[in-house]
C-alpha cells in the first residue's frame, strides 16, 4: 500500500514539474503580455499544487493557508494584468489618447473650480447646499 | 485517525493516490495545451478546465490523506476561490486581449462583437 503512494506520489511530482517547465517556456516565449499572464497563472496553480501534493505526502497541515492565499493572489495577478493590457492601445476604449484624457481632466477641474466658487455667497458664509465641496 | 480500521485506511490512501495521479496529468495538460496551443483564447481554454479540475483532485486527495474537518473546511476554500475566480481570471484576460487588437478575425469562428465594441464604449460615454 505504502508502495502504491510512493510511486503514485513521484509520478505525480514529475508531471507537476514537467507542466510548470512548459509554462515557464510559455512565459519566456510568449509574444504578448497576456500570453504570459495566462502561462503564469498555470504556474501559480502549478506550485499550488505541488504544495497541496508534499501536504499529501507527509500528512502535515500547517502548509495549507499557504494554498489559499496563493489562489487568491494568482487571480488578482492575472486581473490587474489584464486591466493593465486593456490600457496599453492609446486609442482603446473612448477613443481618446493620454494627452486628451489630462486636457479633458484639467477642464473639468477648471469648470468645478468655477462654479464653487460662484455658489459661494460671500455675505452668508456656508452658503447653499449647491456649495458643498464635492 | 488512531480509531480507524485499517481498510479505511487502506481504501483512502488507494483514492488518495488515484486523484493525485489524475491532477498530475490534468496539470501536465495545461502546461501542454498553455505551450501548444497556437494562440491566446485557446490557451486560456486550455488552461483553464484543466487547471481547476487538477487542483480540485489533488486538494481532494490532501483531504483523503489527512482526513480532519477543519482541513477539508479550509481545502474547500480553495476550491471555492478557484471556481469563482478563475472564469473571472479567464473572461478578463479574454476581453483585454480581444480589445487590444490580440484577436483576429481568423482566430474565430463566430464574432459576435464586429465593431460593436467600439459604438458601446462610445454609448456609454467617458466614465465607462
Amino acid at each position: 500500500m505504502e508502495l502504491v503512494l510512493v510511486v503514485a506520489v513521484v509520478l505525480t511530482a514529475a508531471m507537476l514539474a514537467v507542466g510548470a517547465t512548459l509554462a515557464v517556456v510559455r512565459v519566456e516565449r510568449g509574444p504578448s503580455m497576456l500570453d504570459r499572464t495566462v502561462a503564469f497563472d498555470v504556474l501559480t496553480t502549478t506550485l499550488v499544487g505541488a504544495v497541496a501534493l508534499e501536504a499529501a505526502w507527509s500528512r502535515r497541515t500547517e502548509t495549507i493557508p499557504i494554498l489559499v492565499v496563493l489562489s487568491l493572489v494568482g487571480f488578482v495577478g492575472s486581473v490587474v494584468i489584464s486591466r493593465f493590457a486593456a490600457r496599453e492601445r492609446p486609442d482603446e476604449g473612448t477613443g481618446r489618447g493620454r494627452a486628451d484624457a489630462a486636457a479633458e481632466g484639467a477642464q473639468r477641474h477648471q469648470a468645478e473650480r468655477q462654479e464653487r466658487g460662484a455658489a459661494v455667497d460671500t455675505e452668508h458664509h456656508g452658503g447653499s447646499p449647491d456649495g458643498e465641496v464635492r | 485517525m488512531g480509531g480507524e480500521p485499517g481498510w479505511v485506511t487502506a481504501v483512502a490512501d488507494a483514492l488518495a493516490a488515484l486523484c493525485l495521479l489524475l491532477g498530475g496529468f490534468l496539470a501536465l495538460s495545461a502546461g501542454v495545451g498553455v505551450l501548444r496551443f497556437p494562440n491566446l483564447l485557446a490557451r486560456v481554454h486550455a488552461v483553464t478546465k484543466p487547471q481547476v479540475l487538477g487542483l480540485i483532485l489533488l486538494l481532494f486527495a490532501v483531504a483523503l490523506r489527512v482526513r480532519s474537518w477543519p482541513v477539508v473546511a479550509m481545502l474547500a476554500l480553495v476550491v471555492a476561490f478557484q471556481l469563482v475566480t478563475s472564469p473571472v481570471a479567464a473572461h478578463m484576460v479574454g476581453r483585454a486581449a480581444y480589445r487590444t487588437g490580440k484577436v483576429g478575425p481568423e482566430d474565430l469562428d463566430l464574432d459576435e462583437l464586429p465593431h460593436g465594441d467600439d459604438e458601446n464604449e462610445s454609448a456609454r460615454g467617458p466614465s465607462a
